[in-house]
């Protein structure tokens, strides 16, 4: 094969491999926090997409008014729940969906590239502690298997709702940079460059957080043992809150970027989340670089097999995970240790 | 305020605390089910019932009724496996639909294109769906469970990709022209021959796990859900019962696909995909994940309202959509969050149902079978300078005594003094990282919880482990798990009766012995702590053991119990069994013991008879404290 | 007669269908010490789950401060703070990680500065800032006691609950951790000590409770009960003449 081809997959590769990194990290911060399995985490990515094209076409996506609607839901329920937390739910549910409501509505036709993305942060991002309060809140303490389930049911609302709201239709996001230049005879794409650099600004930023800050801190206490987290009084439903809220910004953040190297539909999100989630369990569900190293194995041979064998494609990727597993599983112990 | 306690079991196939345990429908819940021998005849009420039923109604509905009461019977099929895989043995699955497909797509290749009989497109599909759910299993056997599930995703994933890519299945076209059904000259191209063989072998198929979940295995199964160390000390080999039972599942699911096909005449991958094998689940969710009448109750729930959907949901809405899923799903999402064991459970809740006798082993004569016959002072256990640590604390250094016929050993000392560990390690549960254990007289090397089992040494927890909505009897009839031999296919088809009879004579001979005969029936969660760790004993003694580790027997029990107990185990030590006990009731050890062993942090600091031990300073020292 | 800090009355608890306490009434007056002594099983962890709302109460009262006690974090907010049996540490997270852990409730409250706080756990337990940067799960014994101890002080407790502080810790060692706690009684600080050693807990204590079977069995100002040979028949049976019954 040609060097220049394989060079160029390569580059595709890694590009999409970030991506999954970042999904793999956001999967891994839910669940250490709360033990879900953030299965709709594709599908917010999607609405990612799909929002910023809505808003860069000048029209107001059907996001924002699911934000509108939950929120206010949320707002309503904040009220019966004493002084501070209305107070807080006014702020939170109420102040801030009226703000990007306004915003959106005012710079929407505009179509400027940036504001358009801002946006579409802005309204996806909240989505996560939206879904934690509603649907994964009321079960916290159920088996890791109920979760799923409910994972999976809420993925089949996401994706009745992003039909309603987009239609079956592919969308694009604005690039970020159309520059491109070319690197010997290999032509590297700027939006790649600006993928890897958002990514590598993103894990930067989210070590950081966890490192140095108290709230990163109590996010990994809650991870790290949950009685001893709420006897310093750290509230469960809080850090579950900032755990989904870190994971559909995350989402958010790659359905922006990914989207404008490939369109994509309002069914496309939930297969590219399953990627990042074959890299999330490369790494055991516990392992942050074993889940970047897998990230970008999956992105590279996806994208390789992409160019040989295409129909077979997603065949491949996940017939990779049966290796993986048995190589997992000779590492652990014996299964009666973890009864 | 939220709780410590164990959390509500979503997906244990045990109802809530409030429901009535012997209001269970067939199968999944209740006492062991069935009757004694005068009222046998009611028992064929159902079964008769249920072959004129299948002989009649399909000859008098109307063709549209037909249809979807073929897709209900044949998406009960793939329930029911659900209901044993989820509710019963705590698994899950999204890969259902991928099983049906594969069985699907093998009949129509070997009927369709090799013009084999259509049974040969039958074994064909329990041979393939067989072994992929085997593979499965065993890639993912000492992994946590939800691996199972996600690598049941990704199978799923695959198979929809590759069966609608391989150009000779014509991808998402589809095969059309399947042959029908047939039996030598008997062929079953009508529609509503078909139904009657769809509900044949629903009724058949749901027998036979009735049948498997009131067995011997079924209780093994059971065990799977919550209680696994518990069922390895028994001498479960969890890793391939779980298997097996997600293999089973795959097997249900390839009779439906088998169904499916010459039912349909035509497959394409489109039915297979990963939505429909959360269809699936999402039915026996709605149904009732702790029944088996959850599968078509589920079934015909989620079959008829998507119908339904289907037809006036895009009238009121204007437009076409994934409508009856997202409707479907935020059902699913409530259900989980407010009734999460299902309709079934939240009727039965309501009504209450007469209870069924359990049969008890009444019938067979009260024989406790003596232990292997072991001469009186026989070496049972020798530890070596047993050493174990964890991470930096020595939680067992230089640990050696043994145990012998006919003796009991107690073992004593403070929290934190390292007994516990010291059990694990005897009993299989964890390595000794250093030294040497004997075990009847052979050095063992990687011992595991159930060779030990099957060895002769039997141990109590000291966080009871029961199932705690099985009644008392089945849950010491675990015990005796080994003393049975009656396999998958014996238990479901109900050639098993006499060894179950057996087991259960058994079990409820040491239950009486134990002095807890009139809790027989009574789900083992029900009974005080005390109680509850009698039963343990109970189950622990139905393994027939030579040795006997109690880990805090009298814990919580009160003195006339203690005396129960007491002469409970003085009998077992002259039977010539060895008893080895952890305890903090200084009454109950002193008067009880011949050798007591002192432990202090993880060492051995004293031992000899009770008197001495009492007296010896350093003992006094090691309980009542240092100066401050 | 004051109020007391922490007061029960006929508390009944358990976990599910089991009832573990039947009836529990005790009082923490505020500056003292009261050790609850008992043998294991007798519901010793229960009553401290009940108190700090871990675990609800089928039936009684359990007041703190004058008013009912609420949740976990209520409790925590209002200065009780419980250390676990099991110490409940962060073990993937730094020494000092713990402590800053320990602050929250405080931040919570409108404290920004942690750090005169960690001084003043350093003082007490100097080993723990010679191992600030090392991870919990490579203390020893001993050190995550006193982290476990410390991280509680962090908080600026009023009512301090220690489930079994002397647990797998060697005499000395035991020593420390009791000096360290009469010390802060000295500083005004009311302590709610479930122990087994029982020696050193009733040394320490102003007043004692003895759970049996999730009763209390016998209680009194420490000095009487330590004299009282029911206590020591509690742990180690009636003394026999001869062997066997």
């Amino acid at each position: 094969m040609d060097w220049f081809v394989f060079l160029a997959l390569l580059q595709d590769g890694i590009t999409t491999g970030a991506i999954y990194l970042l999904l793999a990290i956001g999967l891994l911060i839910v669940f250490s926090v709360t033990r879900v399995i953030f299965v709709p985490q594709g599908d917010l990515l999607a609405f990612g997409t799909l929002t910023v094209a809505a808003l860069q076409s000048g029209r107001l996506p059907g996001t924002l008014w699911l934000l509108d609607g939950v929120s206010a839901v949320a707002l309503v329920a904040s009220l019966f729940q004493g002084r501070r937390a209305a107070l807080r739910g006014m702020l939170t549910w109420g102040l801030y969906p009226a703000a990007v409501t306004a915003a959106a509505w005012l710079l929407a036709p505009r179509e400027l590239p940036a504001v358009s993305i801002l946006l579409a942060l802005a309204i996806v991002t909240p989505m996560g502690p939206l879904i934690w309060r509603f649907a994964f809140r009321p079960i916290a303490n159920a088996s890791v298997l109920a979760l799923l389930i409910l994972s999976m049911a809420l993925h089949f609302v996401l994706i009745g709702l992003g039909l309603v709201f987009f239609g079956p239709e592919e969308a694009s996001a604005p690039p970020i940079t159309d520059a491109s230049f070319d690197l010997g005879s290999l032509n590297v794409s700027g939006q790649s460059l600006a993928v890897l650099a958002c990514c590598g600004v993103l894990v930067l930023g989210l070590r950081w957080f966890f490192g140095a800050t108290i709230h990163g801190k109590a996010l990994r206490a809650a991870a790290s043992d949950r009685l001893g987290a709420r006897l310093v009084g750290i509230d469960a439903a809080a850090t579950g809150a900032l755990a989904f809220g870190l994971a559909s910004f995350i989402a958010a953040l790659a359905g922006v970027l990914i989207g404008a190297v490939t369109p994509l539909s309002y069914d496309a999100g939930f297969d590219i989340g399953l990627k990042g989630f074959v890299a999330a369990i490369m790494g055991g569900l516990v392992s942050y670089p074993m889940a970047a190293a897998g990230a970008v194995l999956v992105g590279v041979l996806e994208s390789l097999s992409s160019f040989w064998a295409s129909a077979y494609r997603e065949v491949i990727v996940f017939t990779l995970l049966i290796p993986v597993l048995v190589w997992l599983s000779v590492r652990s112990g014996s299964p009666e240790d973890r009864a | 305020m939220s709780r410590i306690a164990s959390p509500p079991d979503l997906l244990r196939a045990s109802g809530t605390e409030a429901a009535d345990a012997d209001s269970a429908p067939i199968g999944g819940r209740g006492p062991v089910a069935r009757t004694g021998a005068d009222v046998q005849w009611s028992r064929w009420i159902a079964p008769i019932a249920g072959v004129v039923l299948i002989l009649l109604v399909p000859a008098i509905l109307p063709i549209f009724y037909v249809t979807l009461l073929g897709y209900v019977g044949m998406a009960t099929l793939v329930a029911l496996g659900l209901v044993l895989l989820t509710g019963v043995s705590g698994q899950t699955s999204f890969g259902q639909a991928s099983f049906v497909g594969l069985a699907a797509y093998a009949t129509t290749i070997l009927t369709s294109f090799c013009n084999a009989p259509p049974i040969a497109g039958l074994a064909a599909g329990l041979v393939l769906t067989g072994g992929v759910a085997w593979l499965l299993g065993l890639v993912t056997a000492r992994l946590s469970g939800h691996f199972l599930a996600l690598v049941s995703v990704a199978w799923g994933i695959s198979f929809f990709a590759l069966f609608g890519t391989i150009p000779q299945l014509h991808g998402f076209n589809g095969i059309g022209n399947i042959p029908p059904l047939r039996l030598g000259p008997f062929s079953a191209a009508s529609l509503r021959v078909n139904l009657g063989v769809i509900w044949a072998a629903v009724a058949i198929v749901m027998a036979m796990s009735a049948n498997l979940l009131d067995s011997r295995l079924g209780r093994a199964i059971r065990t799977l859900n919550n209680a696994r160390l518990m069922g390895a000390s028994v001498g479960i080999d969890t890793v391939r019962l779980s298997r097996t039972v997600f293999v089973i599942a795959a097997l249900y699911a390839a009779i439906a696909g088998f169904l499916f096909a010459h039912f349909q005449r035509f497959v394409s991958p489109t039915p297979f995909s990963l939505g429909a094998s959360i269809d699936y689940l999402f039915m026996v969710i709605i149904g009732g994940a702790g029944s088996l009448w959850g599968a078509p109750v589920g079934a015909a729930l989620v079959v008829v309202l998507r119908d339904q959907f289907n037809d006036w949901i895009p009238r009121i809405t204007g437009q076409a959509g994934n409508f009856e899923s997202l409707v479907f799903a935020l059902v699913v999402i409530v259900l989980l969050q407010r009734a999460p064991d299902g309709l079934l459970a939240l009727l039965a809740r309501l009504k209450r149902r007469p209870a069924r006798r359990a049969e008890t082993g009444a019938d067979v004569p009260l024989e406790i079978p003596a232990a292997a016959a072991v001469a009186p002072g026989q070496e049972l256990l020798a530890l070596d300078a047993i050493c174990r640590n964890f991470g930096g604390l020595a939680a067992n250094r230089d640990v050696s005594f043994s145990v012998h016929a006919a003796e009991i050993v107690a073992l004593i000392g403070p929290n934190g003094a390292g007994k516990t560990t010291l059990f694990n390690v005897i009993s299989g549960m964890l390595p000794a990282d250093s030294g040497r254990i004997r075990l009847f007289g052979a050095v063992a090397k990687r011992i595991s919880p159930r060779r030990v089992a099957a060895l002769g040494l039997a141990r109590t927890f000291q966080h009871v482990k029961l199932l705690a909505d099985r009644s008392v009897l089945e849950n010491v009839a675990l015990g005796a798990h080994l003393s049975g031999r009656a396999g998958l296919l014996r238990s479901m088809l109900r050639l098993d009766r006499a060894e179950e009879a057996r087991l259960l004579s058994e079990a409820r001979a040491q239950v009486i012995r134990a002095g807890l005969g009139d809790m027989l029936r009574v789900p083992a969660g029900d009974l005080p702590l005390g109680q509850q760790r009698v039963v343990e004993i109970a189950r622990a003694l139905c393994l027939r053991p030579r040795l006997l580790l109690l880990d805090e027997p009298a814990a919580g029990l009160r003195l006339a119990e203690k005396q129960r107990l007491a002469a409970l185990l003085r009998q077992l030590r002259a039977e010539g069994m060895g008893v080895l006990l952890v305890e903090h009731d200084m009454d109950f050890v002193m008067q009880l013991a011949d050798r007591v062993v002192v432990m202090d942090f993880g060492q051995k600091i004293a031992e000899g008879p009770p008197e001495r031990v009492q007296s010896d300073p350093a003992v006094m020292e090691a309980y009542l404290g240092g100066v401050a | 007669m004051t109020a007391a800090l922490l007061q029960l009355e006929g508390v009944r608890a358990g976990y599910g269908h089991v009832e573990v306490l039947h009836g529990v009434s005790l009082a923490v007056p505020e500056g003292q010490i009261v050790a609850i002594v008992g043998p294991n099983g007798a519901g010793k962890t229960t009553l401290m789950c009940a108190v700090m709302g871990l675990l609800a109460c089928n039936a009684g009262a359990v007041e703190y401060r004058g008013a009912p006690a609420g949740s976990t974090e209520a409790m925590v907010a209002a200065g009780a703070i419980l250390v676990p049996e099991h110490r409940a540490l962060f073990a993937d997270m730094s020494v000092e990680d713990n402590l800053l852990l320990g602050f929250y409730p405080r931040r919570r409250a409108g404290e920004r500065d942690a750090r005169p706080a960690m001084q003043d756990v350093f003082a007490i337990f100097p080993r723990l800032a010679e191992r600030r940067r090392q991870f919990a799960a490579t203390l020893s014994g001993g050190e995550r006691q006193m982290l476990a101890l410390g991280r509680a002080l962090m908080g600026r407790p009023r009512l301090l609950l220690l489930d079994e502080p002397s647990l797998g810790l060697a005499p000395m060692l035991v020593r420390e951790i009791f000096r360290v706690l009469v010390e802060l009684r000295a500083r005004g600080l009311s302590i709610l000590l479930v122990e087994q050693n029982v020696r050193a807990a009733l040394q320490i204590s102003d007043y004692g409770y003895v759970l049996e079977m999730g009763e209390v069995a016998a209680e009194g100002p420490s000095a009487e009960l330590a004299q009282n040979p029911r206590v020591l028949e509690t742990y180690l049976g009636q003394r026999r003449a001869h062997a066997g019954q």
